[in-house]
């Protein structure tokens, strides 16, 4: 599908710099930004970025893939908490599937996230890793 | 004088050892491990590339260059063999992630393995002449080698990243030295999955000639000797190549220590000596002298000689070390995982 | 607003049904509820379904089914809403008979998941999940009610027999249903070593992949009376959403969808959820069942999974959830499961459930609970015999 390139390029802030809004009257972060807080319908805010660590808050392994992720599968994809408190879902890449639980401590990672096939574009993005260092 | 304001560094988790290899082709893994003077290597999983790895050693180049702002680099240059498209740059990608976009000048160089240390060259030279407050040099590869070729030993990924400036330096670029001759030693074709090489052609008349030729013009130039420096850091496709080099020309395996990567990182190909210059400087002491000789086939060197200042105290831990990337946190896999993970097997796509 | 009835129901065949496309089946249900109902004519169509244009390329199928219902003229639309498409369709008919702007009105639901590849089924599904923020990043549906499971099993210690308890009651009630995909009993060991799709989840936890319709005749209660044919009163109907993003769910283990939307229906009707004495829910996953049961205040957080182990929502049990063999055993054509809850709760009221199916002790008052995607929509109504 070639309308995939525009919707992909448009979200490169949010995939690429995690960039979210945070709303002055609540102090609430949402990515992808938001123009009215629903918290509180407050439509001033300030672009922030994401911290780039937090701790799972639950999570799954996904073993029947899609097939763009056909050599990765199995693979966990969990919600991670931000160390903001934003929460966020991704997947978790480089460690044992069999190691992911929910309270463990992770950061971001710039990762391929999917392609369309070997003639389409390459879709970049967040993934968490484990945290150990 | 410019040089170094931050730099840092980028390798994956996986490893593959020689032996996991050597057993599905039936090759004598205690050879090879003698021969290249290689243990293991690092493997690129399937969500890795260049371009990614790229991103995380700016990221650690920023951390360590401190309060400056992205959109005042005025260039990125990104050097590589496994640039993920033949005709779209990886630097625009990296530039994006890391805010340095719009006004930046890109380009994605090429030059076996020493695509990395032009980008460094270039871009020292722009900061030089004054045409940008910064300039980024970052070196990455994923490079591929041949199934059961003895390339497939020592092919593997990582990169790193230098941010280069005038003020407030890490390290100078005190002088520099290339030295090219058209040497058919090892090329890849386009549209050719994997690249061909010249066996033992690859040795005296290419690797060695070309980090000989540039190593003892750079020497020349700065009137300088190898006992003069602390630190030395060559292009490794292996381990026996580097330490050979080194001793032929003077230096001791004690300058080359810190930087001699190879035995169990494998060869990063365009990252091999820029990722050595990383390591070197995570425990170079301000007024260390390091000299850095990269070696691309088709084929070239460039040679630079880095002084270490005071600041790197301040700032080496501002950022992982590429020691812990190398040690520590590893996830060993075996010869099938290492197949599937770099796209070698033939599926229904 | 007036009062308002079901008085006809109609099912077509569920299951993998080769032999007919999506106007086919829509018109088998249609069919059945008119003949049942005893109605000459309708007011209006509304036609609740997910997706037949990803999955067999069609839009526009309000018009497409009147026409095919021999009533090309009639006022028709598609009612979307993920999984809860023909739920929201129902409650767009009750509406519109309450009002007074129409007298008879059917609602009905369809689809059509087999006539594409598996794979172009599931990236159907999953777009009823946020698509740059959830699928993007790989999750499928079963991935995400996995994370819903693991996040309510590490919160209330719900367990893997639980889970394989709903499972293995929804097929023992689906085992009795001419209608349903699998109509046999399994066992909770057959569950529990049935192969892994998204840990915790396994595929005897997951509804299928079914094609189908359903449809019901909606009318005043005086237009209901002079049809002469059994009927029911809907006393309440409700309907919310909450944040599409599962992570930006305010409780992951809890769906507020369905709280509201049966909160409203229940308020509509007058009642409170103890009054309610049976329910169909939306057990698109075992878990979803649980958390649901949860949710719209029958029983305490973490409470459900140990009632359902405990057998309390079996058909002989103190609040029967799901006698018609629910999403799992019934089967999931995505569309038309909320008007099929419909369908089976007009069964149990009027006594005409087959197979020794009927609830014991006829049962005055019941709910049908119907959701989208991971729970960023619900609708929920409230019927009572007449």
């Amino acid at each position: 599908m070639t309308m995939f390139v525009s919707r992909n390029w448009r979200e490169y802030p949010q995939r690429y710099r995690l960039e979210a809004s945070k709303f002055k009257k609540s102090g609430k972060t949402y990515l992808p930004p938001r123009a009215i807080d629903p918290k509180t319908g407050d439509k001033e805010f300030e672009t922030v970025k994401l911290p780039d660590t937090g701790k799972i808050v639950t999570y799954t392994i996904i073993r029947t893939a899609p097939s763009q992720w056909g050599d990765e599968a199995p693979y966990a994809v969990a919600i991670t908490e931000m160390t903001d408190g934003t929460r966020l879902m991704g997947q978790v890449t480089d460690c044992d599937i069999e190691q992911v639980k929910i309270g463990m401590e992770v950061r971001v990672e710039f990762r391929r996230i999917q392609s369309e096939g070997h003639q389409g574009v390459i879709s970049y993005g967040y993934k968490f890793v484990p945290k150990w260092y | 004088m410019a040089g170094i304001v931050g730099y840092g560094a980028h390798l994956p988790r996986h490893r593959i050892k020689v032996e996991e290899i050597a057993k599905v082709w039936g090759a004598d893994a205690p050879s090879y491990k003698r021969g290249l003077m290689l243990r293991e290597k690092s493997v690129p999983p399937p969500d890795m590339d260049t371009i990614t790895l790229s991103v995380e050693a700016a990221k650690n180049a920023l951390k360590r260059a401190g309060n400056i702002d992205p959109a005042d680099i005025g260039a990125i240059y990104i050097g590589s063999e496994s640039h993920p498209y033949a005709v779209k740059p990886s630097g625009t990608t990296v530039a994006e992630a890391i805010g340095a976009t719009p006004d930046i000048h890109c380009a994605d160089y090429e030059f076996a393995c020493k695509a990395g240390s032009e980008a460094m060259f270039v871009c020292i030279n722009h900061v030089t002449a004054g045409a940008m407050l910064y300039a980024l040099a970052i070196a990455a590869d994923t490079s591929q080698g041949a199934p059961s070729d003895a390339l497939e030993f020592s092919a593997a990924a990582g990169a790193a990243a230098f941010i280069m400036g005038k003020d407030n330096l890490i390290a100078e670029c005190l002088y520099t030295h290339s030295y090219m001759t058209d040497m058919p030693d090892f090329w890849r074709r386009e549209h050719q999955f994997y690249p061909q090489h010249g066996g033992r052609f690859t040795g005296e008349e290419a690797y060695f000639a070309h980090t000989k030729g540039a190593t003892n013009a750079l020497l020349k130039k700065a009137g300088m000797t190898a006992k003069d420096f602390t630190y030395a850091v060559f292009h490794q496709p292996n381990g026996k190549f580097p330490q050979k080099v080194a001793f032929d020309l003077g230096f001791t395996q004690e300058q080359i220590d810190p930087g001699w990567l190879a035995p169990i990182l494998g060869n990063t190909y365009s990252g091999a000596s820029p990722i050595g210059l990383t390591a070197t400087l995570d425990v170079a002491q301000p007024g260390d002298l390091i000299m850095m000789c990269s070696y691309g086939s088709g084929a070239g060197s460039d040679a630079f000689v880095w002084k270490v200042t005071e600041r790197i105290n301040e700032v080496r831990d501002k950022a992982v070390r590429t020691r812990k990337l190398l040690d520590e946190n590893l996830i060993y896999v075996d010869y099938g995982t290492y197949a599937k993970f770099r796209r070698k097997i033939r599926k229904n796509d | 607003m007036r009062d308002v009835c079901v008085v006809g129901v109609g099912m077509s065949q569920w299951g993998e049904v080769w032999r007919k496309s999506l106007r086919q089946l829509f018109v088998d249900a249609a069919l059945e509820a008119i003949d049942k109902s005893g109605v000459d004519h309708l007011d209006s169509l509304y036609v609740g379904c997910m997706s037949s244009g990803l999955f067999v390329g069609q839009e526009h199928i309000g018009a497409l089914m009147a026409d095919y219902l021999g009533m090309p003229g009639l006022p028709a639309v598609r009612v979307e809403s993920a999984c809860a498409s023909s739920g929201m369709a129902f409650r767009q008919a009750f509406i519109e008979v309450a009002a007074g702007v129409s007298d008879i009105v059917m609602a009905s639901g369809v689809e059509k998941m087999t006539d594409c590849s598996g794979a172009d089924a599931t990236f159907a599904l999953a777009t009823a999940a946020d698509q740059e923020y959830e699928v993007f990043h790989g999750a499928t549906f079963p991935g995400l009610y996995a994370m819903m499971a693991h996040a309510h099993m590490d919160k209330y210690g719900t367990t893997r027999e639980m889970l394989s308890a709903v499972s293995v009651k929804n097929h023992k009630n689906g085992a009795k249903n001419p209608v349903a995909q699998y109509p046999f009993e399994i066992t909770p060991e057959q569950v529990a070593k049935s192969v892994m799709i998204a840990d915790p989840l396994r595929i005897l936890d997951c509804s299928p992949i079914t094609d189908g319709a359903a449809a019901v005749i909606v009318t005043s209660e005086e237009m209901a009376k002079k049809l002469g044919k059994p009927y029911i009163k809907v006393l309440g109907s409700g309907s919310a959403t909450d944040y599409m993003q599962l992570a930006q769910r305010e409780d992951m283990t809890t769906i507020k969808a369905a709280t509201l939307a049966a909160e409203r229906a229940l308020k509509m009707a007058g009642k409170t959820i103890k009054d309610m004495q049976f329910a169909e829910v939306h057990d698109c996953f075992t878990i979803a069942e649980i958390v649901v049961l949860e949710s719209i205040g029958l029983y305490k957080p973490g409470q459900a999974g140990p009632a359902t182990l405990a057998g309390e929502t079996a058909l002989e049990g103190k609040f029967p959830v799901n006698s018609s063999g629910g999403l799992k055993s019934k089967g999931h054509p995505v569309g038309a499961t909320g008007v099929a809850q419909v369908v089976e709760v007009y069964k149990q009221l009027t006594g005409q459930a087959e197979n020794g199916r009927q609830i014991p002790g006829s049962p005055k008052i019941g709910m049908a609970q119907n959701m989208g995607g991971s729970g960023a929509s619900s609708v929920v109504h409230i019927m009572e015999v007449a």
